[in-house]
Formats: C-alpha cells, structure tokens, sequence
C-alpha cells in the first residue's frame, strides 16, 4: 500500500460522454474538485499520525458554532462546511492554510472515490442482496421476490444473526477503486473520472489517488 | 441549461449538416490502418437518429452485395470527416425499420419536393 496521497474534496455534477484521443466514446464522471484548504497538519510527534486536514464548501459564517468557528480561526481561514482528514506520510509538506486545486491530481492516473450511495429506503432481499427470489410459476403464490427459508424449526430454535433480510439499503459510504483519470480540467475546477462514482449529483465526494497499483505517479496506476 | 452542457460544448461538433431519417447520406469515414488514415465513404439510407445532445446517435442503412448493413454513429464523433447529403427523403415516421423488410423498387424512399405546388 502506498502512504503517500493526495485528495481533494469535490461535488459530484454528473455523468456525461467524452471523446478520447482514439475517437472512442468514454463514460465520465464529472466532479467538481476543490478548492479546498489545508486547516490541520496531524504529525506523528502531537497527534501519533500524519495526516492533513481539508476543508471545502461555502458556508454562513454565522451558521458555524463556536468550537468549530475557532478551529478555523485557528487556521486562518474562513469557515468551510465539510472537514475531512486524508492520511499520507508526507503531511509535512502542506502548511495550514495552503489552498489546494485540481493541479494536485497531475500526474495521477487512477483514483479511489468515497462518498455517500444513493439511499434507496426499505428494500427487498432481491434488489439488497441479490437473491433469486422464487419461482415466476408453477404454483408460487403471492411470493415471487420473498427470501424463501430463513432456517431450521426447532433446531436451532431460532434465527442466526446476520441473516440477510430486506431493510434499509444505500446511503452508506461508498468507495469506488482505482478509477481512470480521463482529465484534469484545472481551468474550470474539474475532474473527469471515467465510470461510475458513488452518490447522487451535487454530493459530496472525496477523491484521493488510488490506493492500489503502486506509489503516486507511479506508471502502473 | 444543464450543468454539463458548458462541458459537452467542447465536444459537439457545429459542422454537421441538419439530416433526418429518410435522407439518403455519404458518411465519410476515418479508417486507420496501422500507422496511416485514409477515408472510407458509406452512403446509404438514414433509417434513425435517437438521443440528444453528445449521446445523439444516428444509423445509416446500405444493401451491399445483397446484404442488408446498417452502421449507427454518434452525430457528433471526430471519426466522421464530413457528413453529406445526397437526397432528402419524404417519409412519414421517424423510425424507418419497415426497410428492413423490403427488397429492390418498394425499399426505394420518395424524393421529397423542396417547393409546394399550390
């Protein structure tokens, strides 16, 4: 695993289409990354780790409380609406208050993006788990999408935990790894990753180089 | 406005003609061989068009050597040189699937007449 990163925070805008330089058509997710700025540098000898602290988005001054309105004026910046800690070796590197854009992504090739899923509410075990469900015929009865059995009769007496049942599904943090870098868009703020991301538009996601495949900027990845 | 349209901007192309199912169209096609281009033209009868904006696609139909073949590109794709129009066609859908099932003279589409006689 690689210990150094490098991340941005950003709002997912989208899907769209894109030619690349052999004329094909490739599926990108738009994202719209950073600025963000550097509020916290975490060093092994105060915090027992290194890490660096971004924060991104507009937000009301008057709308931040007190202990969080003075971790910024700490760092000299004004307040932002999301915090997020990235870990990587070389945290030393950044100085709080350093304003970050999409250049940190040149020369990354693949990328990892975590965000929140789609919340999709109170789902069957077809469409949460994938089951099979039953039969479409033959006799079924009202129970084409039902799980079927769910154990044993008086041994074991009950059900196992763990069981996978319909419930809640989505709307968990969601990471997509080692996606393609289509182009970094420094211009406009934008990053377009070739495939799905997690999440719906306007979310909020953070792209972080890739964790697999070698150290960044390394060919490989 | 949608939020990518500034985005897809950079890819639409404003040199294609305005073309509908019926026309009959010269599609000049980049072909790369190896380390060398050169151009291929396929001209036939476009039978759809579907999508909007850089997804738009549309398919053009050809008899070659008694087989039917239909070859579907994006409108706005860098592959296409140039798009020509032959003859407008005077058809009454949008989808012309029915040529699928027709040979010879009946798979032959009316000329459209640019004025209206009154």
């Amino acid at each position: 695993m690689a210990s150094t990163f490098r991340g941005l925070l950003g709002e997912k805008l989208g899907m769209t289409q894109v030619f690349d330089e052999n004329n094909r058509l490739v599926p990108v997710t738009v994202v719209k990354a950073g600025p963000c700025v550097v509020t916290q540098v975490r060093t092994p000898e105060v915090d027992g780790y290194s890490a660096v602290q971004l924060g991104f988005g507009e937000i009301d001054p008057r709308k931040v409380n007190r202990p969080e309105g003075g971790h910024f004026t700490k760092a000299g910046v004004t307040p932002r609406r999301h915090l997020v800690e990235l870990r990587t070796s070389d945290a030393g590197n950044y100085t709080v208050g350093q304003e970050l854009t999409t250049e940190v992504f040149d020369g990354v090739a693949k990328v990892d993006v975590i965000g929140t899923s789609k919340g999709k509410g109170t789902a069957g075990v077809m469409k949460r788990h994938g089951f099979k469900g039953l039969g479409a015929g033959h006799g079924t009865h009202r129970k084409h999408r039902a799980p079927g059995s769910i154990g044993g009769a008086s041994t074991p007496g009950r059900v196992f935990k763990g069981l996978r049942m319909a419930g809640r599904m989505g709307a968990v943090k969601t990471t997509t790894l080692s996606l393609n870098v289509h182009k970094v868009d420094a211009e406009r703020g934008l990053l377009l990753i070739k495939g799905a991301i997690p999440g719906p538009k306007g979310g909020l996601v953070l792209v972080r180089s890739a964790v697999k495949g070698g150290p960044v900027g390394s060919d490989d990845k | 406005m949608n939020t990518l349209d500034a985005l897809d901007a950079d890819s639409l192309r404003d040199d294609i003609p305005s073309f509908r199912p019926g026309d009959t169209v010269k599609v000049h096609v980049r072909v790369i061989e190896g380390n060398r281009s050169r151009i291929q033209v396929f001209q036939g009868v476009v039978i759809r068009r579907q999508g909007g904006g850089i997804r738009e696609t549309f398919t053009v139909r050809k008899v070659s050597f008694g087989v039917g073949v239909e070859r579907t590109f994006p409108v706005h794709t860098p592959v296409v040189e140039k798009i020509e129009v032959i003859t407008r066609g005077d058809v009454r859908r949008a989808k012309l699937y029915y040529l699928r099932e027709l040979r010879g003279k009946a798979a032959k589409i009316k000329e459209k007449r640019e004025t209206v006689a009154r």
